[in-house]
Formats: C-alpha cells, sequence, structure tokens
C-alpha cells in the first residue's frame, strides 16, 4: 500500500480537474490547488539543499525571483512567449547559483543563512533600480495564455513530478549520501574524501533551478510580478522554509503538507475581516510552535503526533 | 572636496549608530552563538516607544532611551527564557533551528506592529530635526562649509556614551566579566562557576537594550515603519562579520565603516544603491578578511 501511495495520489491528482467539469470544483479551488503544487516545488528545492544538504538557505526568493523576471524580461525585451521562461529560468538560475555559490558557500550554518538572506534583499534592491531591464517597480505584465486555469494545472503538476523524481534520484544515489553526509558533519565529510565545496555547489544550482522553474511559472500564470512580490522576503523566502519546516524537514513528503497547509492558513486568515493583514503573526506563531514542539515538521514527527494523540501507537 | 568631507562627517555620525546596532547583535552572537534575526524588529519596537513617549507624553525621544532600553531588556530576556532557551534543547535535523526561530519572532512582532500602529510611515518632529552646527559659524574665514546636523552629532555621542558604559561594564564588573568568559568558552566559564544560564539570559536581555537604545537614537532623524527591522538586521550582521564574529571592537570599526561606506554611495552612487554597496562590503569582508578587523587586530597583538 505504502509503496503504491505516491502512484495513487498522481493518478488522483491527474483525473481531479475533471471533477471541475462536472461542476464540483470552482476555480477558485483550483487556484489554491495550484498554488499547493507551486509551493511544493519551491519547499521541494529548500529542502534539497536545506534538510538534506544542511545549508540552510533564507534567500530562495532570489531564485524565485530571477526565474521570474527571466520569464518576465524574455517577454518585454524580446517579445519571445514567456512559457520559453521555464527552460529558460533553469539555465539561468542555475548560472545564477552557480556565481552566489562562490560566495555564499564559503559560510557555514547561521552565516550563510544571513548571507543568502542578504543576497535576496540585494537582488530585490537592484530589480528595484535597474529601471531599463526590470521595468523597476512598475513590474512586468503579460497576456496570461489561458483563462482556464486547467492548463496551468497540469503544467504545475508536470513541474512537480519532474521535481519529486529529481529529488528522489538524487538521494537514492551517491549524491543523496554525500548531501546528508555533508549536513552531518561537514568536516568529517571532508576527511572521507568528498568534495564538499564541489556537491554544496550541486545542491545549490538544482535547488537554485527548481525555485527558479517556479517562479517562472508564477509570471506565467500571475500574468504581473513585480519586485516586491517575487523577491519578498518574508512571503517567499519564509513562506519557502516554511513549508518545509511545517510539513516536515529531510522527508519527501513533507514539502507538500507544508504547502497545503502554508495556502490554506494564509487563505483562511486573509478572509478574516480585520485580520487580513495579520497572516505573517499566525505564520510566526505557527513557526515558533512547530520548532519548540515539533522540530522535524509533521511527517518528520509523525510518530511523535501519534504518541500524543494515543490514536494508533500501536501500530509502530 | 567638500561634498566628500561633508560625506565622511555624515557617514561617521552614521557608523556610531550602526555601531551601537552591531555591538548588540555581536554580543548575542559571542555568548549564545546564535544570530538573533529578530534584531531590527527589536530595534523598531524600541523607535515605536520612543516614537508614542513623544507623541503622547511630548518625551523627547533621547529621554526615551532609558525608558526603552529597560523594557527592551524585559522583553529580550522573555524571549530567551520562554522561547530560545527551550529550543536550545530540543533535538533536530536542523541545527540552524534558533536562527529560524528568531526569524519567527521578527515576523510576529513586524506583523504586529503593523496591526497594532499600521504602516504609516512615523516620525517625530522634535523642534531641532532640521537644524545643524555649520563650521564657519565659529571659523569665519573657515575655507570650506561642513555642517554636522544637531539630531546626528546628538545621537553620535549617545552612542559613544554607550558604547563606553558598556565597555565599563564588560570590562570592570562581576557579570560583564563573566560574560565575557562565557563568550569565550562555555564549558570552561561553567567550570570557574559561572551561571552560564543567567548570562546568556542577561546577555540576550543587554543586546536587545542596546538596539532598542539605538532605535531610539535613530528616530529623531529617520522615519518609523513596521517592516524597518528587516534592514537594520542585515545591517547588524555585515558589521559583525566585517568586524569579526564576537568581538565588540571590531564592531565599532565594522559600524563605522560601514556609516561612511554608505554614505559615500548614497552621494555618488545614488540613493537606492546604499544596501547594494551594503553587500559588497560583506562580500569583500568575506573573501579578502574571513576573521573580520578582529583578527587584523590580533595580529598587531591588542587584546579585545
Amino acid at each position: 500500500m505504502k509503496k503504491y501511495l505516491p502512484l495513487i495520489v498522481l493518478i488522483l491528482l491527474a483525473v481531479m480537474p475533471l471533477a471541475g467539469l462536472a461542476g464540483l470544483l470552482s476555480s477558485y479551488i483550483l487556484h489554491m490547488i495550484i498554488l499547493v503544487i507551486m509551493w511544493s516545488v519551491v519547499g521541494m528545492a529548500w529542502n534539497l539543499l536545506a534538510g538534506y544538504c544542511g545549508q540552510v538557505s533564507f534567500g530562495h526568493a532570489a531564485f524565485f525571483g530571477v526565474g521570474a523576471y527571466t520569464a518576465g524580461i524574455l517577454h518585454s525585451h524580446l517579445n519571445l512567449s514567456p512559457w520559453w521562461g521555464i527552460p529558460a529560468s533553469i539555465v539561468v538560475v542555475g548560472l545564477f547559483s552557480l556565481l552566489l555559490g562562490l560566495i555564499v558557500l564559503r559560510l557555514r550554518g547561521p552565516f550563510f543563512a544571513l548571507a543568502t538572506l542578504a543576497m535576496g534583499e540585494v537582488m530585490r534592491i537592484s530589480s528595484e533600480n535597474l529601471d531599463w531591464l526590470t521595468g523597476g517597480n512598475l513590474g512586468i505584465t503579460l497576456q496570461r495564455t489561458w483563462v482556464d486555469k486547467t492548463n496551468y494545472y497540469y503544467i504545475i503538476l508536470a513541474i512537480a513530478v519532474a521535481a519529486f523524481l529529481v529529488v528522489k534520484y538524487l538521494m537514492r544515489s551517491k549524491i543523496g549520501y554525500y548531501f546528508v553526509a555533508i549536513r552531518e558533519d561537514q568536516d568529517a565529510a571532508e576527511s572521507l574524501g568528498i568534495n564538499t565545496t564541489l556537491y554544496k555547489t550541486i545542491a545549490l544550482c538544482i535547488s537554485g533551478a527548481l525555485t527558479g522553474v517556479a517562479g517562472a511559472f508564477y509570471t506565467n500564470y500571475m500574468g504581473y510580478i513585480e519586485p516586491s512580490v517575487v523577491f519578498a522576503l518574508h512571503d517567499i523566502s519564509i513562506v519557502a522554509i516554511m513549508t518545509v519546516m511545517v510539513g516536515g524537514v529531510a522527508t519527501f513528503f513533507g514539502p507538500f503538507v507544508g504547502a497545503i497547509i502554508m495556502v490554506l492558513l494564509a487563505e483562511v486568515v486573509r478572509s478574516i475581516p480585520y485580520l487580513g493583514a495579520a497572516h505573517l503573526t499566525f505564520f510566526g506563531i505557527l513557526l515558533i510552535l512547530i520548532i519548540i514542539f515539533l522540530p522535524n515538521g509533521i511527517v518528520g514527527d509523525f510518530q511523535k503526533i501519534k504518541r500524543i494523540f494515543g490514536a494508533g501507537g500501536a501500530g509502530k | 572636496m567638500e561634498s566628500f568631507l561633508q560625506t565622511l562627517i555624515a557617514g561617521v555620525l552614521l557608523g556610531g549608530l550602526y555601531a551601537l546596532i552591531g555591538i548588540g547583535m555581536t554580543l548575542i552572537m559571542g555568548v549564545m552563538k546564535i544570530i538573533n534575526l529578530a534584531h531590527g524588529d527589536l530595534m523598531m519596537v524600541g523607535m515605536y516607544i520612543a516614537f508614542w513617549m513623544f507623541t503622547l507624553f511630548g518625551i523627547d525621544p533621547y529621554l526615551s532611551v532609558f525608558i526603552a532600553a529597560p523594557i527592551l531588556f524585559f522583553l529580550g530576556v522573555l524571549m530567551q527564557k520562554f522561547l530560545i532557551n527551550p529550543v536550545l534543547k530540543v533535538d533536530s535535523i536542523l541545527p540552524e533551528n534558533q536562527v529560524i526561530l528568531t526569524v519567527g519572532i521578527g515576523m510576529v512582532l513586524a506583523n504586529l506592529a503593523t496591526i497594532l500602529f499600521t504602516s504609516n510611515y512615523r516620525s517625530t518632529p522634535v523642534s531641532y530635526s532640521t537644524s545643524a552646527w555649520y563650521l564657519s559659524d565659529y571659523w569665519h574665514s573657515a575655507p570650506i562649509e561642513l555642517s554636522l546636523s544637531v539630531t546626528g552629532t546628538v545621537s553620535f555621542i549617545f552612542a559613544v556614551v554607550i558604547t563606553l558604559a558598556l565597555w565599563f561594564f564588560l570590562a570592570k564588573t562581576d557579570t560583564g566579566k563573566s560574560i565575557r568568559a562565557t563568550a569565550q568558552d562555555i564549558d570552561a566559564a561553567l567550570l570557574m562557576g559561572v551561571n552560564v544560564k543567567r548570562m546568556r539570559v542577561v546577555t540576550f536581555g543587554l543586546g536587545s537594550a542596546l538596539v532598542g537604545a539605538a532605535g531610539c537614537l535613530f528616530i529623531p532623524s529617520y522615519y518609523l515603519y513596521p517592516s524597518l527591522g528587516g534592514q537594520f538586521t542585515l545591517i547588524a550582521f555585515v558589521i559583525t562579520i566585517l568586524g569579526g564574529l564576537g568581538s565588540t571592537i571590531g564592531a565599532i570599526f565594522g559600524g563605522l565603516i560601514l556609516g561612511i561606506f554608505e554614505s559615500m554611495t548614497a552621494t555618488y552612487v545614488g540613493m537606492g544603491w546604499a544596501p547594494v554597496g551594503r553587500f559588497l562590503i560583506f562580500v569583500a569582508a568575506l573573501v579578502f578578511l574571513p576573521g573580520g578587523i578582529a583578527s587584523l587586530l590580533k595580529k598587531k597583538g591588542v587584546r579585545r
């Protein structure tokens, strides 16, 4: 049963829009599902770098934003379809991560975290100031390809499946074990002959490229990007961290669980009158609670949750 | 030449305040070995205290230093005792949990401020906010005209006094010595009978109080809005890296360098680019001087 679970979930997800044809699925719900899948892509990317390789990044908005702007600039300057942004962003963001890695991967632990945070902010400020390239604070507006959301749904689902397979394949391979070794003890890994710089760079580039693809999709899906949205510290970088922290660090399904919770929480809080602006407070409180009580996330600490609620505890 | 000197003066004045923010962070980092990413948000809280004291009771922002610093001290103590300390013991896959926790705290603080006080830009319109001292008033045949803004200068003096007081506290008092011992070697400090747990709490409170005081010194010449914390957290962090981790003297030099560099960028490149200049300094420090200024001082044989 457990072995086929991903397949069953995938089939369910693939046929789900058919429910929309039957009128069971409103466009709003489909929008939320698309957001959930998009965030799980970003979450998986973050999880690869931080959860498996141990390099906690606070600046995934930089990759997301560069990906989004790759698609946007292809459209606004070269008149190409913004869909070219998805393959292009893999290359652009991959190279960007490589350059960035030269600087930030010199640092360890919290210092790496803060360096990435700084770089996210720098990207935001640069894109605000480089008017000729990015359109500054006005952002880039483009015509969405389809009005109906079903096509977008299948595209992001394909991206998510691809991202999942990339992460899974990587973690099954030798490289995955190297990543975990680096996370557990970088010096020990180095002394065992693992080229830590190389593997950290690989993790950063793949993680960045996946996030960039999600960003390029975002441009296509939303049809409008501006620096303060796609390079947002709290609404992108921190949410990327939270999807994984809430869902489960270093688990395959954690990012999905986390994305569902985060998107739902954001929507619920936004729909409460007078509390709409307070979604970050709820995010923050959730983050604090998770770190204190479930430091490995819902999937990671599932046994602990079972024990607390007593249900099914005998099964383990 | 004139504009260069003027920029230099502005940079030094700004740098003094930056140093104060940086010292708070470097203290916490030295003792706790964690980065407090809520640092800038604590400063925002300090600024709001100064703002409301001024608006409601007409208390001068500079006097609010003596109100905001104790309040922030207790806020820091509470944060450390009830949020950060429990997490230090929790076992998890990611060692950076405490850092992420401080992000959560910062987020809550900034967002609560938005809800309670709206995201409007605030300022304290003190009577002396635009006045300045001019060189030509004191030296009539001065070849060049330079000015010192009143708010910048008074804030700078305050920052220097607070820094000196802190130095005295760390160097001469028992508690201060215990804090330094904890920063150097926790196990050895424990063996020497230092109450490490209490020192952590005190340090966190002290760091918060310093940044709260810095907030009060900033508000006469700056605008205040709830999300301003993030950029000051970054400033504090860059200073800490530049100065050398956990080094107080390094943080002072780091603050001054950053202040001068930033006002130079603002004058010669453009206002909006100052934060990018910050990042450049940061990268340069990492590449060319990984140990920070503290490592230079150590080479020369100066003890911190």
